[in-house]
């Protein structure tokens, strides 16, 4: 058991230290890692796979999954539950204090200037880090740039099922202001059937 | 306790659609905490995902934590936090020990082709609404452009990209005080 309090350190301790993020994550997994026996680094790729492609925060998703492992290896499922558990609360307990802490330093601030001025430049770029991300995501979702590197065809660098199906959801999404689910759900469907 | 539930459900919900990185939560919140329960302004979202960006841990559990304790204190926070974690202690609890091999089917791969498409609409959508709040002059504009290149061609973080907003944002408003004083 002692090994689940290692667990607990390690995994507040990378929610207190990794910045930008869930992938900003990785480094202090890879090293929680090299360090103990119960993690491996071999696995590292397939959780992260799973992580980015079931739902929720990809941070929250690995500490699950590796606290999981982790336990599993030392005391079969009922302990695999439990660490992984203890590894999710542990690595979301930092930001739960800090931005408390912040949040309380802000409301004291409410009224200052400088703190207006600051959040007026933040709108804008946010809005820009977000649009980049839009990008990225169109770009993976539509975009086949290996396809096209090997084969050098206009027509293979879009995905034109992809395409399609975006033009579609995005119709729909402006025209009837569905709810985020039932734009998700459809498109599930709509590539199993189409094969994408 | 009722409001308490509330929160909690509420970002069990956004936590159980988001697929992808913090920002593909943003179209869930719009709708769920700023038209639906009205908890925080597009403008307030905002301010918490930048807070969120630079702050350590998962953005996504940032935000999450920050609308929470707006809305009922610590507390609040702490069901908020909670909330949107639950379905990923679930989900991969159950894949990690009964379906390990679930990235193998099939269905699956083309299920996740789908929902990126899908998380490219709504994320576009959300910048959409985003702009309309955050871009309101030709200065928001040169930084809304200078944070796209930066973060679109380079890999560094998206924390220099918020320490130069807000350098920027302070210089700004004071040189306009400034401006406006000599009137």
């Amino acid at each position: 058991m002692m090994f689940l309090w290692y667990l607990i350190y390690e995994f507040f301790k990378t929610g207190l230290f990794a910045v930008g993020g869930g992938l900003a994550t990785l480094p202090f997994l890879y090293d929680i890692a090299s360090r103990y026996d119960w993690l491996s680094a071999n696995m590292m790729p397939d959780m992260i796979a799973v992580s980015e492609s079931t739902p929720g925060p990809i941070g929250v998703n690995m500490a699950t999954y590796c606290g999981y492992n982790a336990g599993f290896e030392d005391g079969g499922i009922a302990l695999g539950i439990l660490s992984g558990i203890a590894a999710t609360l542990a690595l979301v307990l930092p930001s739960l204090i800090i931005i408390i802490i912040v949040a309380r330093v802000l409301d004291k601030f409410q009224n200052s200037v400088l703190v207006d001025h600051a959040f007026g430049g933040l709108r804008p770029a946010v809005c820009g880090l977000i649009a980049a991300a839009a990008v990225n995501v169109f770009a993976g979702a539509c975009i086949n740039t290996e396809l096209y590197e090997s084969t050098r065809a206009i027509s293979d660098l879009f995905d034109i099922k992809a395409l399609i199906l975006f033009a579609v959801l995005f119709v729909i999404n402006k025209k009837f202001k569905l709810h985020p689910i039932f734009i998700i759900i459809p498109a599930a469907i709509a590539g199993i059937l189409i094969k994408m | 306790m009722k409001e308490l539930i509330q929160l909690f459900l509420t970002f069990a919900r956004i936590g159980g659609f988001t697929f992808g990185g913090g920002y593909a939560m943003l179209p869930m919140i719009q709708r769920e905490i700023v038209q639906n329960k009205k908890w925080a302004t597009e403008e307030e979202v905002m301010n918490y995902y930048a807070v969120g960006q630079c702050t350590p841990g998962v953005i996504a559990v940032n935000t999450a934590t920050f609308i929470g304790y707006k809305c009922k204190g610590i507390v609040g926070a702490i069901f908020a936090t909670l909330g949107v974690i639950f379905p990923s202690i679930v989900i991969i609890t159950v894949i990690a020990a009964f379906i390990r091999n679930f990235l193998s089917y099939e269905a699956v791969g083309y299920a996740l082709s789908g929902i990126n498409v899908a998380v490219a609409v709504l994320v576009i959508d959300a910048v959409i609404k985003l702009w309309k709040k955050g871009v309101k002059n030709i200065f928001g504009f040169c930084l809304f452009l200078g944070a796209l290149i930066f973060s679109v061609f380079t890999d560094w973080s998206p924390i220099y990209v918020v320490i130069a907003a807000i350098v920027f944002g302070i210089s700004y408003g004071a040189l306009n005080s400034r401006k406006a004083d000599r009137k």
